[in-house]
């Protein structure tokens, strides 16, 4: 038992130091001294520093977490809206179908979606000349695409875990179908939607793949400048902005997480 | 006791089907004011579909619902002179108790105060005061059902439906519950219809049982009627347990008939006024407690008498059950009160003994 036990350890240590360790580095050598990137050279919070004094990077950062905050807004709408209609308007015709349709993008590679989109733009521009240019707009809308699917997923779950009969009770005491739903089924599924929104959230400020298709010249999100930069070689002021960003992200998902758990316990 | 002709609820030729599976079909019944209605069936026989769509989540294939002379068949829940309680309670969770019970005449737009006096009565009515402010997670299965109780009633529906209201509780909670639901039911005068799978529920609680299966009614009654006088051997089965024994009718007099029953060797005798001819098959059913267990030959030649041996027995405390197997091989059973008070057993295993039963006691089973 004792011996066992010690294996199974070593093994969860070696794959969560797999893991973790390149990111754990990157941090550290965000407190990195030296001029260069790869070599140590003493403990120094200079590149944080230096980092707020870069407009570009303060500018790609503003521009992300914009895109960000608002294609998770508007994902969080439409893909409650959609996990509402599957899960609780009944087997109307095609159910099967857009439930499977709704997972699509959650699998679909990213270059196509990217593609697909950028096409999607350029043909509506040439048509109904719009977007005359590409940046924010389109961006989030493209976020706000892939993003719903999660948003639609999880809510989905959520109200197949609950019981029916709440909203039927509601009902039944006189709530009329429109009134039960901010009664009764929206509190109920807050967590699922708080937690779809902060999922959307990290998404949208970690996708490169798609922006890059979708963004046009002077709309760089922050995935998008650190990429270039780094074509130029790794300079350690990107070091301490990729930790800034992995706080960002994994608070995000810790709060997703959390939330999510709290109302399960309920 | 019904009213028939001013019945609270009207249900006419009701049928729902789903696809090709027909849940209820042609269900006729009038139930009355201040009855306690029951519903009684197994599982998958509709009445939690036909429940339904009194409450209005269904819309009948056909048919219709009247409730106090107005067509509700159409009527949206939300329209309805007519609270459910739910199977699950279905008490909202992010609500507490106070809120909750408040519900439906939030939605009804009553008066603040109104509300306060008549939340204040429902709380003391299901005894639920110290808890108004509890949160729903805090509470047990028992007071949950009071919540899901007074919330129902506060609107003094015309009709209270309860689906399965015991079956969350353990036995001794729901014992209680079964007097204090008939109190209250006796208290507000309100038509309480509900759905159980539970006969003793059913047999406690109920002024009427109708015996549900396969989407259709198969007896109405009191009861007592339904227990004593069931109409075919579904419901004689169904309800309690029953020994029947097949054979065809020899003879009709004005006080009974006579079954020559081919399994028993014997010929039995029923009392009661029954439509059948001669030589047509028929079941004669005796309920186990109606069957008196004896070591020597009883002395009523009246009586079906038949001997037997001591298969098994249990000793359940207040009844001792026996199960007899006959000389034609044939295994009844048998019960019988412990009146009196002894360690020692009254029949071995193996012994020989007499059943006997009064002709008064044998149902005649027609289909």
């Amino acid at each position: 038992m004792q011996k066992r036990s010690l294996f199974i350890l070593s093994t969860l240590a070696f794959g969560y130091a797999f893991l973790y360790i390149p990111l754990i580095s990157v941090v550290i050598y965000s407190f990195n001294d030296s001029n260069l990137a790869t070599i140590w050279g003493g403990f120094s919070t200079r590149w944080y520093g230096e980092l707020f004094r870069n407009d570009q990077i303060l500018d790609a950062m503003f521009l992300s977490l914009r895109i960000a905050a608002t294609a998770a807004t508007l994902a969080t709408v439409l893909g409650t809206m959609a996990g509402l209609l599957l899960a609780r308007f009944g087997n109307f015709r095609g159910r099967t179908v857009f439930s499977g349709m709704i997972t699509s993008p959650l699998v679909m590679p990213e270059v196509i979606t990217g593609l697909s989109l950028l096409l999607l733009f350029v043909s509506l521009k040439q048509y109904f000349g719009w977007p005359d240019q590409r940046g924010f707009g389109t961006i989030t809308i493209a976020h706000t695409t892939f993003a719903m699917a999660y948003v639609a997923v999880i809510v989905r779950s959520r109200l197949a875990a609950m019981d029916e009969s709440l909203e039927e009770a509601a009902m039944d005491l006189g709530g009329r179908p429109f009134r039960v739903v901010f009664d009764i089924t929206l509190p109920l599924i807050a967590p699922a939607m708080i937690a779809g929104w902060l999922l959307a959230f990290t998404l949208s400020l970690d996708d490169l793949v798609i922006a890059s298709f979708v963004s046009g010249p002077g709309a760089s999100t922050l995935p998008m400048y650190i990429f270039s930069k780094v074509k130029l070689g790794v300079t350690p002021d990107i070091n301490a902005l990729a930790s800034i960003f992995i706080l960002i992200v994994s608070t995000g998902l810790l709060i997703a997480w959390a939330t999510l758990r709290k109302s399960r316990i309920r | 006791m019904t009213d028939t002709a001013n019945p609270l609820i009207r249900i006419a030729g009701l049928s729902k089907s789903f696809g090709d599976f027909v849940a209820v079909d042609d269900i006729h019944l009038d139930i009355g004011r201040s009855e306690l209605f029951s519903i009684l069936g197994g599982s998958g026989c509709g009445k939690s579909t036909l429940l339904r769509m009194l409450a209005g989540f269904e819309t009948p294939s056909a048919g219709k619902v009247e409730i106090d002379g107005i067509d509700v068949t159409h009527l949206p829940p939300y329209e309805r002179p007519v609270n459910m309680m739910f199977q699950s309670y279905a008490v909202f969770p992010h609500m507490n108790v106070e809120k909750n019970i408040a519900y439906g005449l939030r939605k009804d737009r009553v008066g603040k105060h109104e509300i306060a006096r008549r939340v204040d009565d429902m709380l003391e009515l299901v005894q639920l005061g110290d808890f108004r402010q509890r949160k729903t997670d805090q509470l047990s299965g028992g007071q949950l059902q009071r919540v899901a109780l007074a919330r129902a009633l506060i609107k003094r529906p015309k009709v209270l439906l309860l689906d399965e209201p015991l079956a969350a509780l353990d036995k001794k909670l729901r014992e209680r519950t079964q007097f204090e639901l008939m109190n209250i039911q006796d208290e507000l005068g309100i038509t309480f219809v509900v759905v159980t799978h539970d006969q003793e529920e059913a047999m406690t609680l109920s002024s009427r049982i109708a015996v549900m299966n396969e989407g259709r009614f198969l007896q109405v009654g009191e009861p007592k009627e339904i227990y004593e006088y069931p109409c075919n051997r579904f419901v004689a089965n169904f309800i309690g347990t029953i020994n029947t024994f097949e054979g065809t009718v020899a003879s009709v007099d004005p006080d009974g008939i006579s079954i020559q029953c081919e399994e028993l060797g014997s010929t039995l005798r029923a009392v009661g006024d029954y439509a059948v001819a001669v030589g047509q098959a028929v079941g004669v059913a005796v309920r186990p407690e109606k069957i008196f267990i004896s070591r020597s030959e009883p002395e009523d030649l009246y009586d079906a008498r038949l001997r037997g041996i001591v298969d098994d027995q249990g000793y359940l405390g207040n009844l001792s059950l026996y199960r007899v197997r006959l000389e034609s091989g044939k295994m009844i059973q048998v019960s019988s009160q412990n009146r009196r008070r002894s360690s020692k057993r009254f029949v071995e295993w193996d012994d020989e003994i007499w059943i006997s039963w009064q002709p008064l006691s044998a149902v005649v089973l027609v289909d």
